[in-house]
Order: structure tokens, then sequence, then C-alpha cells
């Protein structure tokens, strides 16, 4: 604590320069994770959606707890259950795995609320019709409902990007080295957290707010689409 | 399977958990209620004040935010300990979020209650107060409710910055090999699912409180079923 009161407490240009590059590296990996376990996420959050609409309690009820509790709880400790648990059951996942898989699962819970918004929205009628016309369930779901509710569910999903981008520093407690383990590392080596910690807000910053501005022109097109 | 001791660690854990949320809950909530207010003011500067803390602090993540607090504000001159900047970033996430929602819901009262309170005399205050917030109380609760959960599960972020919150409670029973990983982890995301399941709760209690009287809400009303 003392070395942090003696390190002179002004802005250092020529230190933020230095630590640029690598503070950029970190942000690199912390949009990889995010690209990635996004990705699994949508697609994930479909059949949970899907699974939650079943006609077996059996398939149903589990399911909706299960996206209950995991929406519920903290995606840190969810980490930490995917990092030091799974070893013990001969499950050895690296820290990068963990991070995605962790939020893979943890916005699929979040995706398959927004895309069961959009699978209610699809008239009864087209379901009794399909049946009318015997096809299968399966084919029900494919040709019929799942093309008019993703539409509608699209522009909404949008968020859970952006959301999920702001949770991705969270790789650094499973030791993924992203932006916040990078400024972490500096800070650590040179007692300076000031630009560290200040330029991964500013970078990241860069990224969502930008994102967020898409997704939000996204959302406004498509209901005037609709209107 | 957990002893004595190591429940009792993870629920004085949990305490600290509860007062940080709750300390974040409160002070983030009135800066949202006046933000979210300021939002819809006349005044342009102020609304663009708004705007802009509104998008920054929803840019950069709460991790980010509660690294920033801890590590660069005492170089600035402001020295805090954990649990000031955890309560300081996790409230300063909930106002911008709880602004919008604030604000949405203050725009939905209907433009005629304004007038009508305009019309029997009330000040601008009384308006606000006795008139307007409350009708939004109805709007506010479902998606704030949801808010706070996302804060209550934030605050296991102060763990890394040594807080003994529940999850550092839990790390440190990992690290000490108290007991198997699967029962600690197990315990704790059942303790923040507990305590979701009281904040839904407790808002659910609001609701029915704020939607008596009111044929608009979802809640049911002690009068309206019967009409």
């Amino acid at each position: 604590m003392t070395l942090l009161q003696v390190s002179p407490s002004t802005w250092d240009w020529e230190f933020a320069r230095e630590i640029l590059p690598d503070m950029l590296r970190g942000l690199r990996v912390t949009v990889e994770v995010t690209v990635v376990g996004i990705a699994i996420a949508l697609v994930l959050g479909l059949v949970l959606a899907m699974l939650r609409r079943s006609h077996r309690r059996a398939i149903r009820w589990p399911v909706g707890l299960m996206v209950e509790f995991i929406r519920s709880t903290p995606l840190l400790v969810q980490l930490f259950f995917i990092f030091y648990v799974l070893p013990d059951y001969d499950i050895r996942l690296s820290g990068w795995s963990t991070i995605v898989i962790g939020l893979a699962l943890h916005y699929a819970c979040y995706t398959s609320e927004t895309y069961r918004a959009g699978i209610e929205s699809v008239p009864k009628g087209q379901w009794e019709a399909s049946t009318a016309i015997n096809l299968t369930r399966m084919q029900t779901w494919r040709h019929v409902i799942l093309p008019q509710a993703i539409p509608t569910a699209l522009p909404a999903l949008g968020n859970y990007v952006v959301a999920s981008l702001k949770d991705a520093p969270l790789a650094s407690s499973v030791s993924v080295v992203g932006i916040l383990a990078v400024a972490k590392e500096i800070q650590g080596d040179t007692f300076r957290g000031m630009e560290p910690f200040t330029i991964a807000g500013v970078l990241f910053l860069l990224v969502s707010v930008p994102l967020a501005i898409l997704v939000r022109l996204l959302e406004k097109r498509h209901a005037f689409e609709r209107t | 399977m957990l002893g004595r001791d190591q429940y009792q660690a993870l629920l004085d854990g949990a305490q600290i958990t509860l007062q940080v949320s709750a300390l974040a809950i409160l002070w983030g909530t009135v800066a949202a209620v006046v933000l979210g207010v300021v939002s819809l003011s006349p005044f342009r500067p102020l609304r663009w004040f708004v705007r802009v803390y509104v998008e920054v602090l929803r840019g950069v993540s709460a991790i980010i935010l509660i690294f920033w607090a801890y590590y660069a504000l005492p170089l600035f001159g402001v020295d805090l300990s954990a649990m000031q900047a955890g309560v300081l970033a996790l409230g300063l996430n909930l106002s911008a979020y709880g602004a919008e929602i604030v604000r949405g819901a203050v725009q939905a009262v209907p433009r005629g209650q304004t007038e009508a309170a305009l019309a029997i005399n009330l000040s601008g205050w009384q308006r606000l107060w006795s008139i307007v917030l409350p009708q939004a109380m109805v709007a506010v609760l479902p998606p704030y409710g949801n808010l706070l959960i996302e804060i209550m599960k934030s605050s296991a972020l102060v763990s890394l910055i040594s807080m003994s919150d529940l999850t550092y409670e839990a790390q440190s029973l990992r690290q000490n090999r108290a007991a198997d990983s699967i029962d600690i982890f197990g315990a704790t995301l059942i303790i923040y699912f507990a305590i979701a399941l009281g904040i839904t709760g407790i808002v659910r209690l609001l609701e029915r409180r704020f939607g008596r009287g009111l044929d608009t809400g979802r809640a049911g009303t002690a009068f309206g079923a019967a009409k």
C-alpha cells in the first residue's frame, strides 16, 4: 500500500504507450473467447428453448430448472465449478475451454428465454395447420415455426452478444491471459494501476459501445419493418 | 460432505455478499431514480450528461469497473477499501441500467395523469412523487427485479479484490482442501440461487403492493378480478 502512495499520481503517457501493444493482445484474446462462446450459446439456446416446449414433462421441467439455476448464479462460480470440480471426475479442461464453455452455457440460458419469446409469438394456428398437413413435429419446427420465430428473436439476441463480451474478462480468473489478466500483470509488476486499468476500460468501450449501437440500430430497423 | 465449520464459513461469506449487494442496491437505486427522472428533464445539458453516463457505464463491464475503482482510483488520491470499491462499482453499474428502466417506465405513464395532477394544482414535486412515480413502479419492478439479481451475481466479483464474500470463502475452502470441490461449489451455487429466489420473492411482493388498485399491472388486484 505504501508503494502505491509513493508512486507519482499523474498519468504517464510514455508508460501508457509502452503497455498498449500488450493490452491490445489481451483484448484480442478476450474478443476471441467471446465470439466462440456466444456462437455456441446462440445454437445451444435454441435447443434449450425447444426442449422447454417438449411434450414430455421429464424433459421440460429439468431443463427449465437448469435454465433458472444457471441464470440466477454467478458466472464466476460456474467457471470455478468447471475448472476445479470436473477434474475430480477426470475431465480436465484448459482455462480457455473453461471460459468458452462457461460463457456458452451461461448465455445459452439467457438466449433460450429470448428464443422462447420468439417461438411463443408464432400463432397457435401455425402448429395446428402443420398437424393438419401431417408434418412431423421435427418438420414443423424446421419448416414452419423456427423460420418465423428466429427473425423475431434476432435483434434481442444482439444484446446478449454485448453482455457476454462484458463477462469475458472473467477469463483471467481461470488463468486465461485476456485484457484483464494483462492489466493485472502490469499492475503487479510496476505497481501502477492507473494506466493499465484505465486503458482496459477505454479499449473495452471502443469495442462494446459501437457493438451496442449496432444492436440498437438493428432493433430499430426490425421494429420499423414489422409495423 | 461439508462439515459444520465449512458451512459456517460459507454462510459468513454469504453475509458479506448480502451486505455488498444491499449497499450497492441502496445507493444505486437512488441514483437510478434520480438519473432516470433527470434524463427526461427539459434542460438539454442535463439530458446529455445522463446519456453519456449511461452509455459509458453500460459499456465497460462490472469487473473492469471494480478493478479500476480498486487499483486506479488510489492513484487519483482516492483510497478506497475493497468494500467501498465494490459497493461503488456495483452501484455505478446498477444506476446506469436502472436509469434506463426508470426512464422507460416514467415515459409509459399516460400524459393525462400529469395533466390531471396539474389541473388539481399539485406542485412539480408532488406530481412526480405522488402521481407519476407510484404508477411507474408497476412497470419498473419486473425488469428491475432481474437487474437486482444481476447485481447480486456481480457481487461475486469482489472476491477478486480479496473481499471475503461467498465466492472467496468457497475458493479458500477449496485451496485448503477442506472438502471435496463438488460439495463446496455445489453448496455455494445453491446459496446464490437461494438469495436470488429471495430477491424474486421480495420483488413479487412489491409488485402486488404497487399493482393494487390499478387495472393495468399484471399483478392481481384486490378488486380488479371481480369486475
